[in-house]
């Protein structure tokens, strides 16, 4: 009887699987974007960030992030859901961060990520714009005596982040120059940070941005100095999936937006009494002409939003990067009429 | 005659059919996850394939065992963190056992204050999560080291910094030839010990297995120290300055202080495991067994040798090859203080520069499948032969 019953189970729960397995299948890619549907159905942007980098993406005492990188999902916020708060923030590190995006876990990868070819082509991302213009450095004690690249002899050690960029530059840099090196990667920013505050790693490498903001939390950040030498190009910019292009058009004009307004002198305080300006393309970033919204399926007023809620690229840079003493320059993050690269195309 | 047979009046026929079904639902559930995945890689524009394992890999590893740069392939990577696991799981359980058993057989010490200090261990060690153990180590023991300028030494040939510690590097000639003289004196000791046993099982009488055994042991290599041209120089390390400020040893072998910390990690909680194992094994052992070894005559170390030991062993075994399991498994923690296993190299770094997500976990976990069942066989070959044989 006993027996009977063990069978009777077993062939029960076959059965279920069975029908589980009948209602499954499915899979992405309509054509429309599920993934505006979604955030609209859920109400927030899912977001994925760094682990605390200040400047870019960093949680304060009470949970709230800020940043250049944390601004560009309050945009995408501000043009789909109408509120610049509604963004689930989660911190991932450098490796599990494509896989988050791909997996659907998150929406918008904004987490200084550096824009390459294989990354772009290869695993299913796409990069839709730059926020930042980096490139890679080294950061050495200041009584180290090393004061340029070419102080570096063989045997030296870097400590750096692993699945990053930075990681294949530093052996193309230390290969070029022919000097034996130990490197030595940890998963998080904050460990490799540790470990090069404790003398584990004569140098830290990483973007120059990261140091500067780095430095900053270092048991005693005068003893440390950023060496002048830029070995890589690190265009830094928001990711997302690839497949939905109305998505990807929606998170790229947040950002063109952002900097565009910039560039027409549009900012959070004056951007509501822009509406009747003379200059076209004025009233086209603050909604008052043309239909621009309606492409990507939001109302007129998306950009204005953007721009009353987080600010021009300007002022989300001075706010984040240049007053907290990360940067004050803005070097090549300059608007192109100001001498930086800063260049997007024209909303309109 | 078919048809009988698959009648399902038939008791056989009757039991295969739920398992039947199980497998095939089991099947297709693995088939609709594959499929599934499938579909939406395609949607999302990501490619399958394992060609990526012999493109240039262009990251460096801290440590390796085999000769390895970033111009070698992901493959070469994979078998350089392959390796890095096998070695820190290797020293951890070498580490685990012997501290294991000696805290074991302290524990059950009649001196209070030994048995009391062994408790001690192994109620904190075993207590307090790895991953803690882990960071203990490394983040706070190992960086309060001194710099390679004053770093610690010993005698001059050894030296102990927060950038690891630095050991002489062996340099041998013809060291084949010494390591066939280590393969002849074991092959030798093994045929010393089954004589021995044949003696006392036929005759009664007791040879000095132990003493011939270590001599042979080393006389054997001695030997080609001496006359067959084997010899053995030390290199040195030396501290190297690279700046008014920055030093560093060059010659030797460096031992990086992310390895130190994970075989200690795991060797001191594991340990704390396999005492307890070793401490139920002799305590199952019957105080009759000892009582009665002890009346036929034998002394007492004999008597745990002989009498105690191969009892204990059959209750040791099973669940310190749960540990071993274990200890392996948990190597992977590496990857939280920067020890390039294969979980950091291949399925961090390596996943990372190629976005092969699918693909590096899958080989990953066959890895780690592979290396727990090959542990488990051996330790089920040796518990095995240290089971009861009934004659």
């Amino acid at each position: 009887m006993i027996k009977s019953i063990k069978t009777w189970i077993l062939v029960g729960f076959a059965s279920l699987l069975l029908v589980a397995c009948g209602q499954g299948g499915g899979g992405a890619g309509s054509k429309k974007s599920k993934t505006l549907e979604n955030t609209k159905k859920a109400g927030f942007v899912k977001c994925g960030v760094s682990q605390g980098l200040p400047g870019f993406s960093n949680a304060d005492a009470s949970g709230n992030w800020s940043g250049i990188d944390v601004d560009v999902c309050r945009a995408v916020a501000a043009a789909v859901l109408g509120d610049a708060d509604k963004v689930k923030y989660t911190p991932l590190s450098a490796k599990e961060r494509f896989t988050a995006l791909t997996s659907g876990e998150i929406d918008v990868l904004a987490r200084n990520t550096t824009w390459t070819l294989s990354r772009d082509a290869d695993i299913g991302l796409t990069f839709v714009g730059v926020n930042f213009y980096d490139g890679q450095g080294f950061m050495v004690r200041k009584n180290s005596g090393i004061n340029s690249v070419n102080d570096f002899k063989d045997g030296i050690s870097a400590c750096t982040n692993t699945g990053t960029t930075t990681e294949l530059n530093m052996r193309d840099f230390f290969n070029s120059k022919n000097i034996k090196y130990e490197p030595i990667a940890f998963e998080k920013a904050d460990e490799v940070v540790q470990a090069y505050d404790a003398g584990r790693c004569d140098t830290y490498t990483t973007d120059k941005s990261g140091l500067a903001a780095q430095r900053t939390k270092m048991s005693n950040p005068d003893e440390h100095k950023v060496l002048p030498e830029t070995i890589s190009k690190e265009p830094l910019g928001p990711v997302v999936r690839q497949g939905d292009a109305v998505w990807e058009d929606i998170v790229r004009w947040s950002l063109n937006t952002m900097i565009e307004a910039e560039e027409y002198g549009v900012n959070s305080s004056n951007a509501s009494s822009l509406k009747d300006s003379e200059n076209p393309a004025i009233k086209r970033l603050v909604g008052s002409e043309g239909e621009l919204g309606a492409a990507f399926g939001l109302d007129n007023d998306w950009s204005l939003r953007i721009i009353e809620q987080v600010g021009n690229y300007g002022e989300s840079y001075k706010k984040h990067i240049a007053d907290t003493g990360i940067l004050p320059n803005r070097g090549p993050n300059q608007l192109w009429t100001k001498g930086g690269i800063l260049y997007v195309p024209p909303a309109r | 005659m078919i048809f009988k047979k698959l009648n399902i009046e038939n008791k056989k026929v009757r039991d295969l059919i739920p398992q039947a079904i199980t497998v095939l639902a089991l099947l297709s559930v693995i088939i609709y996850f594959a499929t599934n995945a499938q579909i939406n890689m395609g949607n999302r524009g990501i490619s399958f394939g394992f060609g990526f394992l012999n493109q240039e890999a262009s990251f460096d590893i801290t440590f390796s065992m085999i000769e390895y740069d970033g111009s070698h392939s992901y493959g070469r990577a994979f078998l350089v963190g392959l390796l890095n696991t096998i070695l820190v799981s290797a020293i951890g359980i070498f580490f685990a056992t012997i501290a294991g058993v000696i805290v074991g057989v302290s524990r059950l010490s009649d001196n209070y204050l030994i048995a009391k200090v062994a408790e001690w261990y192994v109620e904190i060690f075993r207590n307090i999560p790895l991953i803690l153990q882990i960071f203990f180590w490394y983040f706070a023991a190992l960086r309060a080291l001194p710099l390679p300028e004053n770093g610690i030494s010993f005698n001059d040939i050894s030296f102990l910094t927060i950038k690891g510690w630095y050991v002489p590097k062996f340099i041998w000639t013809n060291f084949n030839i010494f390591l066939l003289s280590v393969i002849a004196s074991l092959i030798a000791i093994y045929f010393i010990n089954s004589y021995a046993t044949k003696q006392r099982e036929q005759f009664g009488k007791q040879l000095p297995t132990t003493t011939i055994s270590l001599s042979t042991l080393i006389l054997l290599p001695l030997i080609t120290f001496l006359f067959l041209g084997v010899s053995l120089t030390f290199e040195y390390p030396v501290l190297k300055q690279l700046s008014p400020t920055v030093y560093t040893y060059e010659g030797g072998v460096s031992i990086i202080p992310e390895l130190i910390a994970l075989a200690l990690a795991l060797s001191m909680y594991t340990a704390t495991f396999i005492a307890e194992n070793v401490r139920a094994g002799i305590l199952g052992v019957g105080k009759g067994q000892k009582e009665a070894a002890a009346s036929i005559g034998l002394n007492k170390s004999q008597i745990l040798k002989l009498v105690v030991m191969p009892q204990a062993l059959r209750i040791i075994i099973p669940p310190t090859t749960n540990q071993y399991l274990n200890l392996t498994k948990n190597s992977s923690l590496a990857a939280a203080i920067a020890y390039p296993d294969i979980v950091l190299v291949f399925a961090g770094t390596a996943l990372m520069q190629t976005g092969r997500a699918i693909e590096i976990i899958s080989i990953t976990m066959l890895t780690y499948l592979t290396l727990s069942i090959s542990i488990s066989i051996f330790m089920n070959w040796y518990n095995k032969k240290m089971a009861i044989k009934e004659k």
